[in-house]
């Protein structure tokens, strides 16, 4: 078979199972939309910014398990990837994303629209190709799809010349079945040895802690792990990008841990003998103050990614592995071992646990006669039924909906963990909702966060992806005041904005329902009537309490001991904090 | 702790940058750095010495290792090595200093490949405090210019880094 350059990256798209192509045209990429246009099998969303695209890509990855595919043109199509990309590198999310260059004759020419995308993107992909010949088109696809969906996954960028897409120029087509590289050999099994040793461990921990992350859920090792902690009957957190890897509204879980985790989870942590952290990296938005963490802890570490072990805290016991493979061969060697878990420390260690949790961390006020966001989250699980999909900007309202959205099912929290990228959450929820048609899909955002992206109302309304966008509209960047307010006396310096959109008219122009709501007492209603609304994208806009903050809180430079909770000054949990 | 490192990277437009960049986004160190192919021409056999405490060079080789390009590399402060730096120097010289130059490049095993009525280019090769030593050895007034081509090393015995 024959190609152009240009239906050779359609064709590759199609051998790959590709369903969606994220993406925007330009003059670079001409040939390749030109390519697209003659088939049906890779349906193409167009975006309204190359941002919106890469998200919405990020979020059909991180919701399917599949990587997420873009297509953009050169110079301020890339650039404006570079975000989204970043975004997807931060999470580990696989991606490939196809950016348009010029000819190869005019590269360095500084033609128009010529950035150096290879060069830009290079910090914050896995990896990245420029394809200078129309045959190696065929084997550099396979690659990419190759390295961003094995090992740690990540985003991949391939960079193709115009010229090298010609109509004109027909080549033989051959999609490499497998794909083999000498320099990249990812690891599967954890060593036999290490195992043992985290075993023995495990089984004479008498505080022990389960600290499972985003690897959990991108390993697909949910259920390995639920198993895992059912059977030790230990205690168990996750961090941001690990919810729903262990199901929230299980007894053994204790809440999110780090900054704004649960005290129990983090105090768990500081007093903890042995912990089992499973695909986490020890963020400093988990760990805090790196000295004083987890001192009395000896510490095992699972990950596929070598760089993660010891990057930040030193551990006592890696695993370097494929975590479904890991903790499968942990759980044979638990199985044939005599030896159990000490029940009468687990039954001391479970009663400490148990009275930090009479702390009753996230408790908020329910009496309050403005809306809080707090409740609006609790009774958006309630309507959802905990069945949604939730996607989240970035702010207070990702925490929130981290605190009060109990996912008991991995893949269903979709949110920039890392890289903390306002504008994430409308792109992303289109990008699930194109996934999972007849699933709930919720973009839980803020005032602040949604204009980053608002443009994509209007590709919901073409692709017809009826999301329910939860605005927690405070009038503030919620969580920029917060740090204003502990750190800066209160100097709220650009943190609100004094025009904002009305969001209602807003959705309605872009073709939606839009509601707006103001009383605690219709926050129900309104999410029940928007939820029933399955074909319409609803924007509902609660206007709720602009003083509120997020507790607990771990500020910053200080240890998980040190927490700042919601509590009157006199009462025995702020005594004990004292 | 000074540490040198060997890579085998494949030899592809843009794997040095690679290589540089991950240096300079991780804030690591870098001395200096050496590449070429081998004769291998798919692989090119990269050398660069950095330093750094030991858990800082243990994120070095992991991070490189990372690197998709690279396909193998060796840490020699782990290893039995042999190192080896080329330097060229151009110094002034007259009918007074001529001699002195010529016995000092001497002590040092130089070689003299470019002589002028004024100057004198010296090759010298060894280890890279030996070419420091001979450069302090030298009047710095009559010192034009100095190259150096960073260390390149390679372990002792038979075994050696290849695919």
């Amino acid at each position: 078979m024959e190609l152009s350059g240009g239906q050779i990256v359609v064709q590759c798209l199609k051998d790959e199972g590709v369903e969606y192509l994220f993406g925007y045209p330009g003059g670079a990429v001409l040939h390749l939309y030109d390519a697209i246009f003659h088939q049906t099998a890779v349906k193409h969303i167009l975006v309204r910014h190359e941002q919106g695209a890469t998200h919405a890509a990020d979020a059909y990855a991180r919701a399917t398990g599949k990587p997420g595919v873009v297509l953009v043109t050169s110079g301020p199509g890339a650039t404006n990837a570079v975000t989204g990309i970043a975004t997807a590198y931060m999470d580990s999310i696989p991606m490939v994303v196809i950016s348009g260059q010029v000819p190869c004759a005019v590269i360095g020419s500084d033609a128009f629209q010529e950035v150096d995308m290879v060069g830009i993107t290079r910090p914050c992909v896995k990896h990245n190709f420029l394809v200078k010949d129309v045959n190696d088109i065929a084997e550099t696809m396979k690659k990419a799809f190759y390295v961003a969906t094995t090992g740690r996954p990540g985003p991949v960028v391939v960079d193709i010349p115009k010229d090298i897409t010609d109509p004109n120029i027909k080549v033989p087509y051959k999609y490499p079945k497998k794909i083999k590289m000498r320099s990249y050999c990812p690891a599967t099994k954890g060593h036999p040895g290490q195992i043992k040793k985290a075993v023995d461990l495990i089984l004479n921990a008498q505080r022990p802690m389960i600290y499972s992350g985003g690897g959990v859920v991108l390993g697909n090792a949910s259920a390995e792990l639920t198993e895992l902690t059912r059977m030790l009957n230990f205690p168990i957190t996750n961090t941001l990008m690990g919810l729903g890897a262990y199901p929230a509204t299980d007894k053994q879980f204790v809440g999110m841990l780090g900054m704004h985790g649960t005290y129990e989870a983090n105090l768990g942590m500081h007093e903890s003998d042995v912990i089992l952290a499973i695909g986490v990296r020890f963020d400093d938005r988990v760990t805090g103050k790196l000295a004083e963490f987890c001192p009395h802890a000896t510490i095992i570490h699972i990950d596929i990614d070598p760089a993660s072990i010891s990057k930040t805290v030193k551990v006592d016991v890696p695993i370097v592995g494929d975590v479904k493979i890991v903790l499968n061969q942990m759980l044979d060697v638990l199985k044939e071992h005599k030896k159990k878990p000490s029940k009468k420390a687990l039954e001391a260690w479970w009663s400490r646990i148990d009275q930090w949790r009479e702390a009753n961390c996230l408790e908020f006020d329910r009496d309050s006669e403005l809306i809080k966001p707090q409740a609006v989250i609790e009774q958006l699980y309630e309507v959802t039924k905990g069945n949604a999909y939730i996607t989240s900007d970035v702010g207070q309202h990702q925490m929130f909906a981290a605190q009060f959205y109990h996912f008991d099912k991995p893949r269903r929290w979709i949110n920039s963990g890392g890289l903390g990228t306002m504008g994430f959450g409308l792109p992303a929820a289109i990008g699930v909702k194109l996934a999972f048609p007849d699933a709930d899909v919720a973009c839980i955002t803020g005032e602040a966060s949604i204009q980053m992206c608002i443009q994509e109302l209007s590709t919901a309304l073409q692709y017809k992806t009826p999301v329910k966008i939860i605005n927690l509209n405070n009038r503030y960047m919620g969580m920029v005041r917060q740090w204003q307010e502990f750190s800066y006396e209160s100097r709220y310096s650009h943190s609100y904005m004094d025009t904002i959109p009305d969001f209602v008219t807003l959705a309605e122009a872009y073709g939606h329902v839009g509601i707006r709501v103001e009383k605690p007492e219709d926050v129900r209603p309104a999410l029940e009537k928007a939820f029933a609304m399955k074909d319409r994208t609803v924007f509902i806009d609660f206007i709720t309490d602009r003083t509120e903050n997020v507790y607990p809180m771990i500020e910053s430079g200080k240890g998980h001991q040190e927490m700042t909770l919601r509590v009157a000054p006199g009462t025995p949990i702020d005594r004990e904090l004292a | 702790m000074r540490h040198i490192i060997s890579i085998l990277i494949e030899n592809e437009a843009g794997a040095l940058s690679r290589v540089a960049g991950l240096f300079s986004a991780r804030g690591y160190n870098i001395e200096s750095l050496t590449v070429a192919p081998t004769e291998d021409l798919t692989l090119s056999r990269m050398t660069l010495v950095t330093r750094g405490s030991e858990d800082i060079i243990e994120q070095i080789t992991k991070q490189l290792n990372k690197l998709i390009d690279i396909v193998k590399l060796i840490d020699f402060a782990e290893a039995a090595h042999v190192e080896r730096e080329l330097m060229l120097v151009k110094v002034k010289t007259n009918d007074e200093t001529r001699g002195e130059i010529n016995r000092l490049s001497d002590i040092f095993r130089g070689k003299i490949i470019d002589v002028t009525s004024n100057s004198y280019v010296i090759e010298m090769t060894g280890a890279s405090d030996k070419l420091d030593a001979f450069v302090a050895a030298l009047d710095a007034d009559n010192i034009i210019e100095t190259v150096r081509s960073g260390p390149t090393a390679m372990s002792r015995g038979e075994n050696g880094l290849h695919l």
